[in-house]
């Protein structure tokens, strides 16, 4: 870790196709179907307005979606972190199984250890979702 | 049932010696001093983690952390977790928590738990309960946050919310910034109207439940307070009760930086990397503030308003035994009041808490004043008890047999019944990960003497550790970890903390923020 930025990562297996999941994560408006304490998305070119339970509203812009390498990359913004990237990885283990990696890189770092946290409970859902799916 | 009720009432960060009864001599406490005389005070009270999200977890499960897993701060409770409120919800109580909770993260900006998420639906949770709690009206420290007390604050009386210290800076790093009449951290003036300040607000919003309740209905009502945990920023209207500069310096307190830097040498190398700046192993103080510019003015300052935090929730409390009378309860209402860790406030020339098990972390106030109709004589416990043992304890009060998931035992309710039933020592753990430093410590507390035994971790290499005797004096300064003439005495301790290994949680539970 440097001292200005939190670089954490986590990781879930899902007993489900990478496709499944990809079908998921890749699509920028279903994220508040598995990202937690978003009630509403809005989806215009690169960036997606996303509407917290709270009532904020972040700007999210995706800076790589890529279905090749099954991997997504998005910014979100907020006055509560300076900076933040987050990087999620679909990785097909076999048929019916994969993993996904979900980094989280922020500043300030302690922004970053709440930002993985949500993103650990992200996976979770993705993996559910993607099993039932299946 | 027994028609008992009960008042379970908790402080955060408050030191055993915070109180008149414990020998106190800077608050001025008559509530608790009076429960004191009249009930059970326990001169010897461990929490199982000296940080506040395992400890509550502990207190609220009666298991110790390795079970419950809330390893460290910042780890979630899970929502399905045993629960002494849901057991005493299930035989009909009506319960509540007022005040600060902290069994789930407090930065949380997606309000993904629902302590947080909580304040903007009301105050009972969608499901009915949550943990056990049929109501629950929060705060923590400041004004801020989305808790019941912040977006009350903010709603009715917005032109007090900037008069209150943040307690985390810009980074949301505990914040160092210093103030009052010392530029001590984590002070402030705060010209907050007394009645608007959390601790009056916790009392009000206790009474206001307990005057929805019937007459005959049973209740267990935890009343959380947040202070006397920093910031101390106390309504500055009361400081006139204490003057800073006529303050002790606390007992045993080292003055000069040679002193201290000797005392801090005899002890695990993270102490003196903490005291000068080096590293901060856990997130609890703040990460930019050096302990070795502590001065002793900051430290009277530090302990005034700390002592008058102390007085309010005195009166605050005084105020709800009060109401508890006049509804008629008062005959068959147990008090159990205690503190969920200590605070260093001055000793060693530290403040905060973190990986230190030494009493001002680890001794907390504790008094069980049993419902007077029982009948039951007054006593002094001396020996070693824990904040595990309060799960069981409420279910004894209302007349149940305490759930076998519970790991502590009903408290003792005097030496000799503390001796019948083996509390003859306590443990404690603290295990921190965070920002790629690991510290892993665990405590046994048995016949006077306390022994800490550092796991391998970032700063440790399994082969540190501390010693303390009580004989030694009330602070403990003489670490006899490498003294030869202590070995069999280590050793035997040593060997209490290898049998005691409670069943584990399994998987480990992830961190979800800093705190």
């Amino acid at each position: 870790m440097l001292a200005n930025r939190g670089s954490l990562r986590r990781h879930v297996v899902a007993e489900a196709g990478a496709d499944e999941v990809w079908s998921l994560v890749g699509d920028p408006a279903r994220v508040d179907h598995w990202f937690p304490g978003i009630e509403s998305v809005r989806v215009s070119g690169d960036e997606r307005q996303l509407t917290l339970r709270s009532g904020a509203v972040v700007t999210d812009t995706i800076v790589t979606l890529d279905p090749l390498q099954r991997r997504l990359q998005h910014t979100m913004r907020s006055p509560l972190w300076r900076s933040h990237l987050g990087t999620i990885d679909v990785v097909a283990l076999g048929p019916r199984r994969c993993l996904v990696v979900y980094g989280t890189d922020a500043d300030p770092p302690a922004m970053a250890v709440v930002l993985a946290g949500a993103a650990g409970q992200a996976l979770g859902a993705l993996a559910r979702q993607a099993e039932e799916l299946g | 049932m027994t028609g008992r009720k009960i008042l379970f009432v908790t402080t955060d960060q408050q030191r055993y010696d915070t109180l008149g009864a414990n020998g106190g001599q800077l608050a001025r406490t008559p509530v608790f001093d009076r429960l004191a005389a009249e009930g059970t005070r326990y001169e010897r009270a461990h929490p199982q983690s000296v940080v506040c999200m395992p400890s509550r977890a502990t207190m609220l499960t009666g298991q110790y952390p390795a079970t419950h897993g809330v390893w460290m701060n910042g780890v979630p409770l899970p929502p399905d977790a045993p629960s002494a409120a849901e057991v005493l919800r299930r035989h009909g109580y009506r319960c509540a928590l007022i005040g600060k909770a902290h069994f789930e993260p407090l930065l949380d900006p997606f309000l993904r738990f629902p302590e947080n998420a909580l304040a903007r639906l009301g105050t009972q949770p969608p499901e009915g309960s949550h943990r056990g709690f049929e109501h629950l009206e929060l705060a923590t420290h400041g004004s801020l946050g989305p808790l019941h007390y912040a977006r009350w604050l903010a709603a009715e009386h917005p032109e007090a919310v900037a008069g209150f210290y943040r307690p985390l800076d810009a980074d949301f790093q505990v914040n160092a910034e210093g103030g009052g009449d010392t530029g001590a951290p984590q002070v402030a003036v705060n010209p907050v109207e007394r009645a608007l300040y959390h601790t009056d607000w916790v009392a009000d919003r206790t009474i206001a439940w307990l005057d929805s309740l019937g007459d005959d209905e049973d209740w267990f009502c935890w009343m959380s307070f947040p202070d006397p945990h920093h910031p101390w920023d106390p309504p500055q209207s009361e400081m006139a009760r204490i003057d800073w500069r006529e303050v002790p310096l606390p007992p045993g307190y080292a003055r000069s930086p040679e002193e201290r830097a000797r005392l801090i040498g005899t002890k695990p190398r993270h102490w003196r990397l903490w005291y000068e700046g080096a590293l901060v192993s856990n997130y609890e103080a703040p990460a930019r503030w050096v302990p070795a510019t502590l001065t002793d003015d900051q430290v009277r300052e530090v302990n005034a308003r700390n002592a008058v935090e102390c007085e309010l929730i005195d009166e605050a409390l005084g105020r709800v035994l009060a109401r508890i009378e006049r509804r008629g309860w008062g005959p068959d209402t147990d008090v159990v009041y205690t503190s969920d860790h200590g605070e260093l406030q001055g000793d060693f020339g530290l403040l905060f808490k973190g990986p230190y098990h030494v009493d001002a972390l680890l001794r907390v106030p504790l008094v069980w004043r049993p419902a007077p109709s029982v009948g039951r004589a007054p006593a002094v416990v001396t020996r070693p008890v824990g904040l595990l043992d309060l799960a069981p304890t409420f279910c004894a009060i209302a007349g149940i047999d305490p759930p076998g998931w519970m790991q502590g035992s009903v408290l003792p309710t005097d030496d000799a019944d503390a001796a019948r039933r083996h509390f003859d020592q306590v443990f404690t753990e603290w295990h921190s990960e965070l920002f790629g430093v690991a510290v892993h410590v665990r405590t046994v507390h048995r016949d006077g003497m306390t022994l800490s035994a550092y796991d391998p971790g970032t700063l440790h290499d399994g082969t540190e550790g501390e010693l303390y005797s009580a004989d030694d004096g009330p602070v403990q300064t003489v670490n006899r970890w490498d003294d030869r003439a202590w070995r069999s005495t280590r050793d035997d301790l040593l060997g209490a903390l290898r049998e005691h290994r409670p069943p584990l949680r399994q998987p480990r539970l992830e961190l979800e923020a800093p705190v």
